[in-house]
């Protein structure tokens, strides 16, 4: 696999607390990478050593397979949790410096703020001072200056936080189409549905531990049990239903959604699959047969449950 | 090094610009001088109030001698009793009268001698009329024992020892006093513009971590770089302000006290101060200006980085007081040492002990130096080894303070304790 980021056998202490305990990932390039975990897990710490805030007692981080050097930082673009802006800076001169500070010459920084000013339609905001913005028009320009000097690898922390649901699809067509640029993406958040609708990748972070990593459709592969939901009209009810209760391991027992619909959970191994089909075809009407894949909420609450119990 | 100019250019536009920055740097020289003004002028109109003393003058002794003096003007009373004297002082609504009654002697009549007043009368007015009473009397005694005025002075004259190096250079010691007042004022002036810039420094620390931007720039730049470049630039508009202060000072100054009529020369022209300005300084010296502004330099770095680790350290502004105590207690000791030591003995053990120990170093150097370096004045060695020790300094506690400003500077919500502190240098 081609990886933009290696982190390779990373462990921090602060103290007596172990934060990160021999955490090895991959990010792939040009891939967006979900970093979950629990409140407290050590996501945030492993963020602050990717972007040299701090430093890991041991292990390694491999920027492009090159070990992270001071003038890396131009290349990587961070939307902190935490984040805010100079109070009584006006907008376009605070953005300047700060992208000047990432390394961008000042006439690059004011064309490229130019364009991004447009493209989020905040253009006339230039001159006002931050004190005088909302959270979430704050928040935009918190954004653009993260991304503003086109960086390899951009990380986001909670970065819908803030946002109105308008605004945070706005954000999240910006951060496809910085992807699609070419760009990497590591993310992360507590909020599993943009997880399931923006990333590719995920790792798990527990107790300072990665308790799983990898692609997020073969994670769910693994995950299934062979379940199948089934919304299905029987020719005649009460005896069919019974017939297919004795037959089947019914998981969740049939309930009916709607007039003579009904709809319930069967435990399927592969091969007795077109033989039930054909069962459910033959006795009624089948309007659903779906396989069951678990949400990425589910994933993350049962490995950490899981964990919690080993533990 | 570009991103240190961007966060000093920075920091110091943020200040500059500030506005109640601007308002105390153009208020404070108005304030100062208007003050200043202010007193000259209430004190003139105090001394131009003219009170009219009555004399009753029945002795031989005094002719000529009440004259008009500034403040008072007397006026003579003749061929009347006192009772008739007080009658008419009173009536006449005159400030006092001065009876000098008569007697065989001078000395009687001055001991007899009463001044009557309404109210407890003014120390001015009374020092006016002992005055002509004691240069009276003087005058009178001296002629009793048969000596001239002119005898009597060279009688009274004091003495000052030549001082000299064994090299020859004269060594004035009154030039000595007041070369260590400069120092002395410097001294000040450093521990002000310290507390005053460093607390800048500090509150520009805790602002960034209030409004949470702090991570934002440290994923771009060191922490290092950072509070290096606030210290200088604070420091730049400290020194901008400073700069501001005593030109505009020194011009508003003048211009006050030529509208009041008053010679501005008067200022700086004072007995002893024009002769040791121009003292000829030994040829084989350093510029002590270029060494004054190297110790000033590195001096200002030292507390300013411990007020930035402070300002990392801590949440809100009432958190710092139990940190900025240990900061300020050298600096004051310093100053206190300077003045009670340095003074009297400029090159005593306890001066070159706290000159060279760096916490104090520049401000007692600084009442040391404009002694000069060399011979009669700082030994070469010394000024090196407090250099050095400064630099050490300086390189480990802006280490130090780096370590506790990169962690502090992303803990939130809770007053650190100094055992904390001390946790963090580990990290």
């Amino acid at each position: 696999m081609d990886a933009i980021l290696s982190i390779r056998e990373v462990s921090k202490s602060f103290g007596s607390t172990k934060v990160l305990d021999g955490i090895s990932l991959q990010v792939p390039r040009n891939s967006i990478y979900g970093l979950l975990g629990p409140n407290g897990a050590g996501k945030t710490t492993l963020i602050r050593i990717i972007n040299q805030i701090t430093y890991p007692d041991r292990g390694e981080v491999l920027l492009d397979g090159e070990p992270l050097r001071p003038e890396d930082v131009s290349h990587i673009g961070y939307l902190p949790e935490e984040r805010g802006l100079y109070k009584n800076m006006k907008v376009g001169e605070q953005a300047l410096y700060l992208a000047q500070l990432k390394g961008l010459s000042r006439s690059d920084a004011k064309r490229e703020l130019n364009d991004w000013f447009e493209k989020l339609d905040i253009g006339n905001w230039w001159d006002r001072k931050v004190q005088e913005l909302s959270k979430g028009m704050a928040q935009k320009i918190q954004f653009i200056v993260t991304v503003l000097h086109r960086p390899k690898l951009l990380i986001f922390d909670e970065p819908f936080s803030g946002f109105d649901p308008i605004n945070a699809a706005l954000i999240k067509d910006q951060i496809l189409e910085l992807r699609r640029e070419g760009a990497s993406i590591i993310f992360s958040t507590h909020r599993m549905e943009s997880v399931e609708e923006l990333c590719e990748y995920i790792a798990l972070i527990h107790r300072s531990r990665k308790i799983l990593e990898g692609r997020l459709t073969d994670i769910k592969k693994a995950y299934k049990r062979n379940q199948f939901m089934v919304r299905w009209t029987p020719h005649q009810s009460t005896d069919s239903l019974e017939t297919l209760e004795k037959r089947l391991a019914i998981v969740e027992p049939a309930r009916e959604t709607e007039e003579n619909i009904w709809e319930f959970t069967l435990q399927l191994e592969s091969s007795e699959q077109s033989e039930i089909l054909r069962f459910l075809a033959d006795q009624g009407t089948l309007t659903s047969f779906q396989e069951v894949i678990p949400s990425a909420n589910e994933i993350f609450i049962q490995t950490v449950q899981k964990q919690e119990s080993h533990a | 090094m570009r991103k240190l100019g961007l966060i000093i250019r920075r920091e110091y536009l943020a200040k500059v610009r500030n506005k109640s920055f601007v308002i105390m740097t153009f208020l404070s020289p108005v304030l100062l001088v208007g003050m200043v003004v202010l007193i000259a002028y209430l004190t003139e109109l105090n001394d131009n109030e003219k009170h009219i003393v009555a004399v009753l003058n029945q002795s031989d002794y005094f002719h000529q001698e009440f004259g008009p003096k500034p403040g008072v003007s007397f006026l003579s009373l003749e061929e009347i009793s006192l009772e008739e004297a007080k009658d008419s002082t009173l009536s006449m609504g005159f400030y006092g009268l001065l009876h000098l009654p008569e007697r065989s002697n001078l000395d009687q009549v001055v001991e007899d001698a009463y001044f009557y007043s309404g109210d407890a009368p003014s120390t001015g007015v009374l020092e006016r009329i002992e005055r002509i009473l004691e240069t009276q009397l003087r005058a009178y005694r001296l002629e009793q024992m048969g000596m001239t005025p002119e005898e009597y002075e060279h009688l009274g004259s004091g003495y000052e020892i030549n001082t000299a190096t064994f090299q020859g250079a004269r060594n004035g010691k009154g030039i000595n006093e007041f070369k260590a007042l400069i120092g002395g004022l410097f001294g000040y002036l450093i521990m002000m513009f310290i507390i005053i810039y460093g607390g800048f420094v500090m509150r520009s620390v805790i602002e960034e971590k209030t409004s949470r931007i702090i991570e934002v720039i440290i994923s771009s730049v060191k922490p290092f770089q950072l509070m290096l470049g606030k210290i200088i630039g604070t420091s730049l508009a400290g020194v901008t302000q400073f700069l501001i202060w005593i030109i505009s000072a020194s011009f508003l100054m003048v211009v006050a006290l030529l509208l009041m009529d008053l010679d501005p020369n008067l200022l700086w022209e004072r007995p002893g101060m024009s002769e040791s300005f121009g003292m000829p300084l030994p040829a084989d010296q350093f510029q002590p200006d270029d060494t004054a502004a190297l110790l000033l330099e590195e001096f200002l770095k030292i507390p300013m980085g411990l007020y930035a680790a402070i300002g990392a350290a801590v949440d809100n502004e009432t958190d710092t007081q139990q940190f900025i105590f240990p900061i300020i207690l050298p600096l004051m000791l310093a100053i206190y040492v300077g003045f009670f030591s340095v003074f009297s003995n400029p090159h005593g053990p306890i001066a070159i002990g706290f000159s060279i120990f760096p916490l104090t170093s520049p401000i007692v150097m600084m009442m040391r130096l404009p002694g000069g370096i060399g011979e009669g004045g700082v030994p070469l060695w010394q000024l090196l080894l407090s250099l050095l020790f400064l630099l050490l300094t300086f390189l480990a506690i802006v280490y130090l303070a780096a370590k506790i400003y990169r962690v502090g500077i992303l803990m939130y919500g809770k007053k650190p304790t100094y055992r904390e502190l001390f946790k963090w240098l580990k990290y």
